[in-house]
């Protein structure tokens, strides 16, 4: 009884849908990535690291610049640098994808650690720096109830959305997209077509780079205004299992993503519920939701949903 | 260098000059011409100075064995390699191409032998991928589609624009392939052995297409081994033989033994020699199989068969109607969801793989690299891939080099495997002597009853011949088998009894002296024997 009372408190409340949606905006950005990166056939697990090192630069050049939009621009660009290197080892050199991803990470989680004491002077943590400011949207906080969820959110939040509306289009209305979609499944047909796979290609990482780091740049000037130390948490992995699930479709990775939101933001809300009297070490617990999900939905869906046909496999021109 | 070969010299001294004389006339008629075409891989001269020239408006057939170069040569026309040395002229002008971009725009297209086409994208999205057009920035797909009708009515292709590829016939994604460029404006064509994966029908069908495209002016190139064909619808042979150009002929001028001995160098029987068989008691039955494909759907559905001892049971069919499915599940790779498989007496449904052979049956497997031989292993070792475990090759669990080595030497002369030594890694020898090694680790252990799938894919027509009369002699020792092959030629000539699948079930058993390839043709589209024979028998009547 105590626990149907805790949850309809939670359902009525507009922060847990305003948290859910903050919680999903970095998986919407990252699993978006990777639906662009493995649309054209490469896996590309190193969002993790992306996003660790988009938080990273965004918070540094915001630090220096005092901007945080330039801060973000700049974050973009470190994330499209490091896709640039994933393309690199694993399309023109033809490198193991996973192995080159997980250097990546590797290479991310050492050099933001090692930066964030050189430029700040301290381990863990960085200084405090300014967050984007909040939009608020009229039209939006007129709506009684949505309002108060909708109307006033960080602008990443926002992009976000229009971000998963312009891939859609991109991936399954244009001529670029269509030949996306023709490399990622016969790389070889869309080459005796004159079609350049390599660039296609490239292209489709450096774009995972790019939005990877847009959720990244939101998890530390978007909300915190701090890069905490390995602050992306794993969010890159619950990212690909969010693309996964969402078929590596656009819409579908944004409604996975926003079940994996929901879920953490169900873990925090569940803990203020003072009536249910839980102890506090049950909140390590809570935590793990969004793992299990994630655990759940790939071992439970990934033989329903199809992945592109030469997805994790380099392109050799004979 | 003896009397002979001084007069050989003088013959091809004499070959090469009017080659050369013949290029300066030629060049400024042919519609392509490549001149000198040298392409060296690593260890293999795949392309040794080939001359090739096509006329404007024929149908030229280039002929040869697997690994004679013919695709080499034609994926360097269509730039997908670069080439070593030579040039290349079309319609009298040295043209270079680097990328298969470059080859569209000068008008050449190719279907590949595996078709590069994309599974989830439509047919009109297929064929318009690389050259869509647009309206603005997106994709206008109702053009595409219009333009794909509209091209499919010009040329009598007919094909429905909106259809995934992966829910189209074979017969029907090759119709997409030829579309694709013609869509590219096309006028040469090359058909690199196109009618491999067709049914005899479908194969009539796309040569009423090949000669359609050529009255329209199209030039078009096929490639095959297949010299039945070449006699049926080409108008001029190249025949080639280990990267070279071992002859060039008016098809009206000769004939398929002529063309077999330009393409292997000697002279080669085209038919087997079998001998009566001699059929003892049943050996082998199947009753009402029902097996699952990798997608979880039904690929064999209630098959029954049963097969004598010394009887070969051939089944024919097109590739993917379930024959893998098939072989899987007798040799326990694959689950029997339901009926019995019995052998011998015993019901060996879903016993091991391991079990099954030790009961006494052999498996050629279809895939020889995936499947049949670890690549990596010496032949020694692949020999004895299914025996390590038993004495005299190993004893409390160490192996017996000295049994293994005499074993190998011994299957090495036996089977005729070329090889400098029994260690010489499986992967580095030819298809031909990789399929005699599987051959000799099969037949040797004297199976009860075997399965043989695809036993001569990709070889030359020396080692099938080997194969073939290996095959025989098994039958003849008394030894049931069942017979699967893509290759109906080779059915008819190894098989006591046909049978034909068609998705997952047997449409009929005949017997190849008392059949037709055309009625196995129509029951590999789907037709049941019982049909056809009601079909015949009323024409029967209309004439009486």
């Amino acid at each position: 009884m105590n626990w149907l009372i805790a949850i309809s408190n939670i359902l009525i409340n507009p922060i847990f849908y305003k948290s859910m949606l903050n919680n999903a905006t970095p998986l919407i950005f990252a699993s978006l990535g990777g639906t662009y990166s493995e649309t054209t056939g490469v896996v590309n697990i190193a969002l993790e690291g992306i996003m660790l090192a988009g938080a990273f630069a965004s918070v540094v050049f915001t630090y220096i610049t005092g901007s945080p939009w330039i801060g973000v621009l700049m974050a973009m660009y470190v994330g499209g640098a490091m896709g640039m290197l994933h393309a690199l080892a694993s399309v023109k050199y033809k490198g193991d994808q996973i192995v080159s991803g997980t250097a990546l990470i590797l290479l991310s989680q050492g050099i933001t650690g090692f930066l964030l004491q050189r430029i700040f002077g301290e381990p863990g943590s960085s200084e405090l720096v300014k967050t984007l400011p909040t939009w608020n949207i009229e039209i939006f906080r007129r709506i009684p109830f949505i309002g108060s969820i909708i109307g006033n959110l960080s602008p990443l939040v926002y992009i976000a959305f229009i971000c998963v509306i312009l891939s859609h289009f991109l991936i399954f209305k244009t001529k670029l997209g269509l030949r996306m979609r023709a490399v990622g499944e016969n790389p070889e047909a869309a080459d005796t077509l004159g079609i350049n796979v390599y660039n296609v290609r490239y292209f489709g990482v450096i774009m995972s780079g790019v939005l990877a780091s847009l959720g990244g740049a939101f998890l530390s000037v978007g909300e915190l205004g701090q890069f905490t130390e390995n602050m992306s948490n794993g969010r890159g992995f619950i990212a690909l299992a969010a693309m996964i699930f969402g078929n590596w479709k656009p819409f579908g990775a944004m409604w996975a993503s926003l079940l994996f939101g929901m879920a953490e933001s169900f873990s925090y809300q569940i803990q203020t519920q003072s009536i249910l009297r839980l102890p506090p070490e049950i909140k390590y617990l809570f935590l793990m939701i969004p793992f299990v999900l994630t655990l759940v939905v790939v071992a439970g869906f990934v033989g329903k949903t199809r992945s592109p046909a030469s997805d994790g496999i380099p392109y050799e021109k004979e | 260098m003896g009397e002979k070969g001084e007069y050989n010299l003088s013959i091809a001294k004499s070959i090469m000059v009017e080659i050369d004389r013949m290029d300066i006339k030629k060049l400024s008629e042919c519609k392509v011409a490549m001149i000198g075409i040298t392409k060296r891989f690593p260890g293999v001269l795949a392309n040794d100075k080939v001359n090739l020239y096509v006329k404007e408006g024929e149908i030229h057939a280039i002929v040869g064995e697997n690994g004679a170069g013919k695709t080499t040569l034609m994926k360097q026309l269509y730039g997908l390699i670069k080439l070593d040395s030579g040039t290349i002229f079309m319609n009298g002008k040295k043209i270079v191409i680097n990328t298969p971009g470059d080859a569209i725009l000068n008008g050449i297209g190719m279907v590949h032998q595996h078709f590069m086409l994309v599974p989830p994208l439509t047919v009109a999205e297929n064929i318009v991928l690389g050259m869509e057009p647009v309206k603005g920035i997106v994709f206008d797909i109702n053009k595409a589609r219009e333009d794909v009708k509209e091209l499919s009515e010009k040329y009598a292709l007919h094909v429905d624009p909106d259809v995934k590829i992966e829910d189209i016939s074979v017969g029907m994604q090759q119709r997409v392939e030829i579309l694709k460029t013609l869509y590219r404006g096309a006028d040469l064509l090359i058909l690199d052995e196109p009618t491999a994966v067709l049914t005899p029908q479908e194969t009539e069908e796309l040569f009423t297409v090949m000669k359609s495209l050529k009255k329209q002016g199209k030039t078009i190139i096929f490639i095959t081994h297949k010299l039945n064909e070449v006699m049926a619808i080409t108008d001029y042979v190249t025949v080639m033989r280990l990267g070279k150009v071992t002859g060039r002929v008016n098809t009206k001028d000769t004939n398929p033994n002529e063309l077999a001995r330009m393409m292997v160098g000697r002279n080669v029987l085209l038919r087997v020699n079998k001998k009566p068989p001699h059929f003892g008691k049943k050996i082998f039955e199947i009753k009402d199989l029902w097996v699952k494909d990798n997608r979880n759907l039904d690929a064999v559905k209630g098959l029954s068969l049963q097969i004598r001892k010394g009887e070969i049971l051939g089944i024919a069919g097109v590739a993917g109607n379930g024959q893998s499915e098939l072989v899987e599940a007798i040799t326990g790779l694959r689950r029997a969801e339901a009926g019995k498989i019995v052998f011998d007496g015993m019901n060996i449904t879903n016993w091991t793989p391991k079990q099954v052979r030790k009961a006494g049956i052999a498996h050629v497997t279809e895939d020889r690299l995936k499947y049949g031989l670890i690549v990596k292993y010496p032949i020694s070792y692949n020999f004895i891939l299914a025996h390590y475990d038993e004495v005299p090759y190993s004893n409390g669990g160490f192996l017996n080099f000295n049994t293994i080595n005499t074993k190998a030497d011994k299957l090495i002369k036996e089977f005729d495997v070329r090889t400098p030594s029994r260690d010489v890694l499986v992967g580095a020898l030819s298809g031909g002597n990789q399929q005699k090694v599987i051959v000799a680790r099969e037949f040797y252990f004297t199976p009860k009853f075997a399965v043989v799938a695809q036993p001569t894919r990709g070889l030359d027509i020396g080692a099938i011949e080997f194969i073939h009369n290996k095959i025989l002699e098994m039958r003849d020792k008394g030894i049931g088998m069942l017979l699967v092959s893509m290759e109906l030629e080779e059915i008819f000539s190894l098989s006591d009894r046909i049978a034909v699948m068609y998705e997952g079930e047997i449409m009929g058993i005949v017997k190849p002296e008392e059949t037709t390839v055309e009625t196995v043709g129509l029951m590999m589209a789907g037709a049941r024997l019982t049909e056809i024979k009601a079909d015949d028998s009323r024409y029967e009547e209309k004439d009486v």
